[in-house]
């Protein structure tokens, strides 16, 4: 009879093989899904997983897919390292690209160099003022972050909405619900010629380096990790929690504002009510792939970029529903969350754990 | 006297250590019966398995002349088996007699009403006065045993396994307690007391069994075997025994705590009303109590993690009464708290990083920088010089023992050279030489001049290392008297809170001193 | 405002009252048992599609309401054998549940979206349903709204007054203890989870069954997520789920009202109420700090599993 035991220590072994086999076990789950769909499994998973990365085309609009879901994680790594259950990124990125854009609209007619880093800095502050909503609910009213956060989450969404519908619709659009486009001072960058991808993927990078000194040589980081592992041991220390959860949520804020502000800024050129095709809950399965660490945000976020491209190209080269991508995500957060037991257990056999142990002593 | 209860060949083994190994055990009608051992030697575990809720791997269990296989608890109670767990299991939000109720099969409790009168029947026939309607976190640590023994007592009770109870009792309701447990034992009913204090076992017990790293080391009458003797079996023939360690004076104070009342915003919590104490350099203060007694607020209080009016803790003549734990340490305030896994260590982080943990003041970090190389340095020393058994810094502090836990986090603090060290409970659920490590840790320190202050149930432990005692009951603090002044009736009384003389507790301080 | 305006809101609020009600009755007894199950609006959808579905394919609603509940039930049951079984993090699994839940509904609705059914149609109470204004109020709904009552007094009741109640709250404040006297916690722990599942899934039957009744994407629009804040607001009592349930239902047909009140505002803005409703109503009652706290379970959220 199998069993579960418990590990005296954790498996370290296990933290980074479990992604592996969770993405194995998508893999092969949505072979099987594909087959049932009568596709040929090999061609379906190619399509989805291979094709897109195909010519420099392709690895360019992963880069695109890349930058925003690795600003969102980074910063929501810094809230789950906390325990701070901040699922908000996708609001907060919402707020980063509408206030990036209303600055953008407003700013128009300037012909200035110093148009776009004020459009950049006032989307990444907008994130960072929605995030600080959460943040003083939390620390001031005592709110179920997560709760608080969903529901800002909406009301962002509803804002944006509202914003493109209304005041800020093309007075010349066609009465579509989007906004004019934005001037080529208000434009970020590509990073190379011919190709989509912005430089906001370099900054993502840099902040990624940032983030990971601040997390692993610092006190700051090394007092996140106390708060999120044994909030007793922190309050024993003396590590203020409402400080560090006011820090976390903030820069999260600003790193998904940032983001948001990126996007529309960069690849899509005005306010759409599409921004975000779900970046910011996406990243939050990026955090867990990743394993909090910064070199897995970084892989985990080039997996979930392409499961968005996979699920475009499914689409057009088959003709199979888009959503096959939540799908996809959903399975792959699932298989790791229950393959991440095996980090804290061990499974025995029930008469060979007994001889073993005997063995042992 | 025929056999209630024999067990043959019980083993039972988890991952990394075996629990019990072959033990052998029979329990008379009538008799009490004492399993003694070391904490660790795998008393608790056998006493599980007699009840059910843990199965052994191996072994037989004769109930009444007939093999049996005990499926869990609720089929050990319909054998007429009830136990007393060491930490209740008791629901707090629920009324009495609704956790009575839980633990009943349901053809037994009736409608409410036919059972609180059937509990206020048994607790006035066996002497332990309980209210039914009374929320379980409203009763004290003594009224919730009583709650465990009552439900016991509500179905035909043959057997009863009673783990560590006097563990959390004052000396009086130690007392009380015996003479319930006699009472029974003259109806009839088997008793297995489960100890590791040896005087309790010798005015209690008709036999005895001992346990020792999982099995039987011997069996005995208590009264008729010498307390060497016993000791003996308990801890080995190469384990040290206690020291007696010489009681001195302190010179000047380091902790004064002045009038101090204070009230959490935690409902489960106990308010602390008025108590002031001074801690003196060169000495150990120790506060003896039942636990809930507002122990755990006052560390709280002195270690910053509760803050309170500026002038109510006083160090080195400093008020810090406002400032918080890091500030606090700072200054010099070392703290060793209840929770060692969970609040003194983060169980998950390795010893280096929970030497981090409190140590981060004392150079490991510049400027919010980490010195890890220094962090290892420090976590290297602790565990050489407080013997932590362990897989070196690197391993997570939940992959240690309880003892070897605590020789880390004390080893910790008083590498730090506080002022003032504030323990609580310092060897509780320590193995004899881990506890023996600690002691003379802290009596090294109060040599050197620290002050300490320790808060612990274990009254044995506090007569031996305190040089002054005193008691907390209810949020009140006893007079504070020189150790050997005390009787151990006299501090009995004060755990109760009959400690209002004349004279007030500041006055009997400063007379003791005279 | 006139009468029959009234009367209208006061139909409406009950109607749209309901799902919250059931997914929130159904999300308290889980929590009561010490498991935060965050996958509501997961569930919900897959009980929305689900029903749906099956709808289409039999003609039948009574069978889509069924196949909804099963299909809830087995979301739950996937979290179950997650937070439960292999003891993994509450809130990850609940979140984990939630993004599955909407992929997978997505997936399965692709073909469904925009198709018309015949929805469940109001049951008028006779006798009481001819009562002036009473009478449409309260009894000329569609059954599922007569059903939440009956679940409501049930719940209730268990809670108040039988052994099952008082079982379910001892394993969910303290499960050790629980263990220790031999309360089968596993199993009161999946039982209520799964009940859970199927109270959310017969909600989501709800929305596509009857308040609509169509199915679109991601069309619970945050009801799941608003009914377990609900749950809080509610400190955990039945009676007061039914009271908050029934005030959120007011503020999500706020644009009824102001539209019946001549007032022009975007649509857009006035979707935000419930939303910001319910952060106002969690302000309100987490920040008595000592309340939330006797009245929460106390092992909420806090993974368990026996030592054999």
């Amino acid at each position: 009879m199998l069993r579960l035991e418990k590990r005296p220590s954790d498996s370290r072994l296990m933290a980074y093989l479990s992604p592996v086999m969770a993405i194995l076990l998508t893999l092969f789950s949505g072979a099987l899904l594909f087959a049932f769909l009568g596709q040929s499994p090999t061609h379906a998973l190619y399509t989805f997983f291979v094709s897109p990365l195909s010519d420099l085309y392709g690895w360019s609009e992963l880069g695109v897919k890349v930058a925003p879901l690795m600003l969102c994680a980074l910063g929501l790594t810094l809230c789950f390292r906390a325990k701070v259950w901040n699922i908000g990124a996708e609001g907060q990125f919402i707020i980063g690209g509408l206030g990036g854009g209303y600055l953008a609209l407003q700013m128009g007619d300037i012909e200035s160099a110093w148009v776009l880093p004020a459009v950049i800095l006032f989307g990444a502050l907008c994130g960072l003022g929605w995030a600080a909503v959460a943040a003083l609910l939390k620390t001031r009213f005592n709110c179920n972050e997560v709760l608080t956060t969903i529901m800002l989450n909406y009301i962002a969404l509803n804002a944006l909405l509202y914003a493109v519908h209304g005041p800020l619709k093309d007075p010349e659009g066609f009465n579509f619900p989007e906004s004019a486009l934005f001037s080529d001072y208000a434009t970020l960058p590509s990073m190379f010629e011919d190709y989509r991808v912005s430089i906001s993927l370099g900054f993502a990078l840099i902040l990624l380096a940032v983030i990971w000194t601040l997390l692993s040589r610092t006190m700051i980081g090394f007092q996140i990790s106390v708060l999120g592992e044994d909030a007793k041991a922190a309050q024993f220390a003396g590590f203020r929690a409402k400080r560090l959860v006011w820090l976390t949520l903030l820069l999260c804020g600003a790193l998904a504002g940032f983001a948001g502000v990126s996007e529309v800024t960069g690849q899509i050129g005005q306010l759409t009510p599409y921004i975000s095709p779900g970046y910011g809950y996406s990243a939050i399965i990026v955090v867990f792939l990743g394993r909090m660490h910064p070199v897995g945000i970084l892989l985990g976020s080039m997996l979930l970029g392409l499961t968005f491209l996979g699920g475009e190209m499914v689409q057009m080269e088959m003709s199979m529903p888009k959503s096959i991508t939540g799908l996809f995500q959903g399975m792959l957060l699932f298989y790791l969350l229950a393959c991440d037991l095996f980090i804290g257990y061990r499974i025995k056999l029930k008469s060979s754990a007994a001889k073993a142990v005997t063995a042992g002593s | 006297m025929k056999n209630r209860l024999e067990l043959l060949g019980i083993t039972k083994r988890y991952p990394g250590c075996i629990a019990n190994q072959s033990i052998k055990l029979s329990v008379g009608e009538g008799e009490i019966h004492a399993l003694l051992g070391e904490n660790g030697a795998g008393k608790s575990t056998l006493m599980k398995i007699i009840y059910g809720v843990v199965k052994a791997d191996e072994g037989e269990m004769i109930w009444e002349g007939h093999q049996v296989d005990i499926q869990g608890p609720s089929h050990a109670r319909q054998l007429g088996i009830g136990m007393v767990f060491q930490h209740f299991s008791l629901f707090e939000t629920l009324t009495v007699a609704e956790n009575i109720a839980l633990s009943l099969p349901k053809e037994k409790t009736g409608s409410l009403n036919e059972l609180k009168q059937k509990i206020v029947d048994v607790s006035q026939r066996y002497g332990m006065k309980l209210d039914p309607d009374r929320y379980v976190h409203t009763l004290s640590i003594g009224e919730q045993q009583r709650v465990e023994i009552v439900r016991c007592l509500l179905q035909d009770l043959k057997l009863l396994i009673l783990d560590e109870p006097t563990s959390v009792l004052t000396p009086q309701e130690v007392n009380k307690l015996f003479e319930t447990l006699q009472q029974l034992s003259a109806e009839g009913c088997s008793i297995l007391f489960i100890s590791h204090k040896l005087d309790e076992v010798r005015a209690l017990c008709h036999n005895a069994t001992i346990l020792r790293a999982g099995k039987v080391s011997g069996d005995c009458d208590p009264q008729q075997t010498t307390t060497e003797e016993i000791a003996r079996l308990m801890v080995g023939d190469d384990t040290p025994f206690d020291k007696q360690f010489t009681k001195v004076e302190g010179s000047t104070p380091c902790l004064e705590v002045n009038r101090l009342t204070f009230k959490s915003e935690d409902p489960f919590s106990t308010p602390i009303r008025d108590i002031s104490f001074t801690v003196r350099s060169g000495e150990i203060l120790g506060i003896a109590g039942v636990a809930g007694n507002g122990q755990e607020e006052l560390l709280r209080l002195i270690s910053g993690e509760e803050q309170c009016k500026s002038e109510a803790v006083v160090l080195n003549s400093k008020p810090i009464g406002k400032l918080h734990p890091d500030q606090r340490r700072k200054l010099g305030i070392g703290v060793v708290p209840e929770e060692r896994l969970g609040r003194g260590a983060v169980p998950n982080h390795s010893l280096a990083q929970n030497t981090l943990l409190t140590g981060f003041l004392s150079g490991l970090s510049r400027f919010g920088w980490i010195h890890y190389h220094k962090v290892r340095e420090l976590a290297d020393k602790i565990i050489s010089e407080f013997k932590v058994k362990s897989d070196g810094a690197g391993a997570q502090a939940k992959s240690l023992s309880g003892g070897n836990l605590q020789k880390f986090i004390i080893g910790r603090e008083i590498l730090q050279h506080p002022y003032l060290l504030v323990c609580s409970h310092p060897t509780w659920g320590v193995d004899v030489g881990a506890a023996l490590v600690i002691h003379e840790a802290l009596i090294r320190l109060r040599d050197q001049g620290g002050a300490i202050l320790v808060l612990s149930e274990d009254i044995e432990e506090l007569y031996k290392i305190c040089d002054r005692i005193g008691a907390i009951c209810d949020g009140r603090l006893s007079p504070i008297h020189p150790t050997d002044q005390v009787s151990i009736e006299l501090l009995g009384q004060w755990m109760t809170g009959e400690f209002d003389s004349s004279s007030s507790p500041a006055e009997m301080q400063e007379t003791s001193y005279a | 405002m006139d009468v029959d305006l009234i009367t209208n809101i006061l139909f409406a609020t009950l109607r749209t009252g309901t799902p919250l009600i059931l997914i929130a009755l159904g999300e308290m007894v889980c929590e009561k048992s010490g498991v935060l199950n965050l996958g509501q609006e997961g569930m919900l959808l897959m009980g929305a599609v689900v029903g749906f579905m099956f709808t289409v394919i039999t003609g039948n609603t009574w069978v889509g309401l069924g196949a909804a509940m099963i299909a809830g039930m087995a979301m739950s049951g996937l979290f179950a054998l997650l937070a439960i079984t292999l003891v993994a993090n509450q809130v990850a699994t609940g979140l984990a549940l939630t993004i599955f839940g909407i992929g997978l509904s997505a997936f399965l609705g692709t073909n469904y979206v925009g198709m018309g059914i015949e929805g469940i149609g109001p049951w008028e109470l006779p006798l009481l349903s001819d009562i002036p204004i009473i009478g449409k109020v309260l009894f000329s709904h569609d059954p599922l709204v007569y059903l939440s009552w009956v679940l409501f007094a049930l719940i209730y009741w268990t809670f108040r007054k039988t052994r099952v109640g008082l079982i379910i709250r001892a394993v969910g404040e303290n499960p050790e203890s629980a263990n220790a006297i031999g309360m089968p916690v596993m199993k009161v722990r999946y039982a209520a989870v799964l009940f859970g599942g199927l109270m959310t899934g017969l909600a989501g039957g709800y929305l596509s069954l009857s308040y609509t009744p169509l199915w679109t994407e991601g069309m619970s629009a945050g009801r799941g997520w608003i009914a377990l804040a609900l749950v809080v607001f509610a400190s955990w009592k039945a009676e007061r789920v039914m009271l908050g349930a029934y005030l959120f239902g007011l503020a999500s047909i706020m644009h009824l009202i102001l539209q019946g009140l001549g007032f022009d505002i975007s649509p857009n803005l006035l979707a935000m109420l419930p939303y910001a409703a319910t952060i106002v109503v969690l302000m309100v009652i987490a920040s008595d700090a000592m309340r939330s706290k006797l009245n929460t379970p106390l092992a909420l959220g806090q993974p368990y599993r026996p030592q054999l």
